[in-house]
């Protein structure tokens, strides 16, 4: 099961790392949110997945599963929310005044 | 006593949460911000006399104990950090009062000056490495919002820049801290620390350790990752161009010393001497950029990147002396830098560009502004009696005392290098013929001065009073050299 959360997350890094070169703004936006679930599946995977109960105690249980890594993903996956919805907006408002999405188009000028 | 620590992390995220009601009324926003940041440094001076006297002051959130509950230690470091970020908090808002356009004022300004302000105080005292990169996050959400504020073209193309690789490099964080959870099972710095001790810092350690010191270095542009600086340092008005120069990058600078000092200590011969070839080289490249540039922001820009430098090869030297070094060079650098971008501002405002080349004859029309700027300048070069020279001096002895000539002497050359770009501004900004109308030459800037009088005092202190500061940052290097005292009164508690 770890090796293929591992392979799952390499391809993960794989398209969001090609989506990031690329030059359309929305693009990027789509190849950051990739990258973050990526990370976030990484996270999961190194801390170790089910190997037990539920973490309830007093129910007669032995081996319990981490849970951990779940509240550290909960709030990682609360942030790059956020952080996406951000770059959702800048990335429109940014087409909105350069009427442009390319990259390449956006350089240049200082002003 | 404790619970001391959490204020400088609780009291600004309830006042910036205040002030979101208040955006439309500026008086009040004011009068709210000002009393706030005021009573900030008072905590922080406060929270620095008592961790001086009585040792370190940990606070465990929710009373779990430390390795499972999340702790905010207070150290020394962590206080002068703090101490620090007041100052520099202080003196930007009063700044911001005079300068900042009412459109952006009224439009959640001071809020997210002070969420800033929770995230950079947060990671100063955090204890866990999972907290360290929520607090990042917020202080860095924060700051994208900051870099964009006003929304003017330039701003939102490089902005999109900056918030891209700062996401991208808190990916690499989550990932390294993914890698070190599984090979230690624990994220409390402290007990990191204790774990990788007992397990040896080898191979995948070291890789952990390589991935942690690239994302901090991407925060604290170091070389090759600064790319993304002068460009989104130049785009936001000198208020906040001024609080992200002196305090952004210095977080990422902080992570670095207190991960290398506390939990990867032990195989100085690879990690530190990387650390060491990097502030070489971030140090070299920044200043080449400094001296190409002319343009009044992006030269302070690049001397933030050669000046960062300085630090990291006070903590790749790694002996007391040198680590010492490496901070009183932080506070007279925060101290220094934002100094410059505000009076980077100041010409801003009078000539209304910040091209050296369209600027001239300012010490003619504004003759208190040009000595306050050159007191400063030359600080920021090194010229005795003021603090650049003596917090510059013990990484050169140190640099001798270890046999590291190849970084010394590039130390040296870049602080001449800075002393060239430095009188680069002067002589265009200041000397030559006047370019600007006469009405611009009448425009005041008294009130305006007043706001960074302060650093300009703090910095001329810091020169005059070395000795007492700077047996100060030994005994912080001394404590950070020894992290078991850090550990124990984190895990004992």
């Amino acid at each position: 099961m770890e090796l293929l959360m591992s392979i799952v997350v390499g391809v993960f890094f794989m398209v969001g790392t090609y989506l990031l070169m690329t030059r359309s703004l929305i693009r990027i936006v789509i190849g950051v949110n990739i990258l973050s679930h990526a990370t976030h599946l990484l996270l999961l995977t190194m801390a170790g997945l089910k190997t037990g109960a539920p973490p309830l105690l007093n129910r007669g249980e032995e081996a319990f599963t981490d849970p951990l890594p779940q509240a550290l993903i909960l709030t990682a996956i609360v942030i790059s929310f956020g952080v996406t919805a951000f770059t959702i907006v800048l990335a429109y408002r940014t087409y909105k005044v350069h009427r442009t999405d390319d990259l390449e188009q956006l350089r240049g000028s200082r002003e | 006593m404790n619970s001391l620590v959490i204020v400088p992390v609780v009291l600004p995220a309830i006042i910036g949460a205040i002030l979101i009601f208040f955006a439309r009324f500026q008086k009040v926003q004011r009068v709210i911000s000002a009393i706030t940041m005021i009573s900030l440094l008072i905590v922080s001076i406060w929270l620095a006399i008592e961790v001086y006297n009585n040792g370190i002051m940990t606070i465990a959130l929710g009373d779990w104990e430390a390795p499972y509950g999340i702790p905010l230690v207070a150290d020394m470091f962590a206080t002068v950090m703090l101490l620090l970020s007041a100052i520099v908090g202080v003196c930007c808002l009063f700044f911001a009062f005079r300068t900042i356009h009412p459109s952006r004022e009224k439009f959640y300004f001071y809020p997210f000056y002070f969420f800033l302000l929770v995230g950079v105080n947060g990671s100063f005292l955090t204890g866990d490495l999972f907290n360290l990169f929520v607090f990042f996050e917020v202080m860095l959400i924060a700051s994208y919002i900051l870099i964009v504020h006003g929304g003017s073209g330039y701003q939102l193309r490089e902005s999109f820049k900056y918030v891209v690789i700062n996401i991208f490099s808190s990916m690499f964080f989550l990932a390294g801290i993914a890698y070190l959870y599984a090979a230690t099972g624990t994220l409390n710095i402290a007990d990191l620390g204790v774990r990788v001790a007992e397990l040896g810092q080898d191979g995948v350690l070291n890789v952990v350790a390589v991935v942690l010191l690239f994302v901090f270095a991407m925060k604290g542009a170091l070389f090759p990752l600064y790319f993304w600086l002068p460009d989104s340092y130049t785009g936001p008005p000198a208020a906040i161009a001024a609080l992200f120069g002196g305090l952004l990058t210095k977080v990422g600078i902080y992570a670095i010393i207190r991960m290398f000092t506390v939990v990867f200590n032990h195989d100085p011969t690879f990690t530190h001497n990387l650390i060491l070839f990097v502030a070489g080289a971030t140090m070299f490249f920044g200043v080449l950029g400094a001296v190409a540039q002319f343009n009044f922001k992006r030269i302070l820009s690049y001397h933030i990147i050669s000046q960062v430098g300085y630090m990291v090869m006070g903590l790749g030297i790694f002996t007391p002396l040198a680590v010492a070094g490496a901070i009183y060079y932080i506070v007279h650098h925060i101290i220094v830098k934002t100094a410059l971008f505000l009076f980077a501002g100041i010409s801003e405002k009078i000539t209304g560009t910040n091209e050296l080349k369209q600027m001239g004859g300012l010490l003619k029309t504004h003759p208190a502004f040009a000595w306050l700027f050159f007191i400063t300048a030359i600080s920021l070069a090194g010229i005795p009696p003021l603090s650049g020279f003596f917090s510059k001096f013990p990484l050169i002895l140190s640099g001798m005392q270890e046999e590291r000539y190849l970084i010394t002497a590039v130390s040296l050359i870049v602080g001449l290098l800075t002393l060239y770009s430095m009188i680069k501004i002067f002589s265009y900004a200041f000397w030559g013929r006047q370019k600007h109308t006469e009405a611009q030459a009448k425009i005041k800037t008294g009130s305006l001065l007043v706001s960074i009088a302060p650093l300009v005092v703090l910095t001329i202190a810091l020169g005059l009073f070395a000795e007492p500061i700077f047996s100060y940052s030994l005994e912080i290097a001394e404590e950070l050299l020894e992290p078991s005292v850090y550990i124990e009164s984190v895990l004992e508690e």
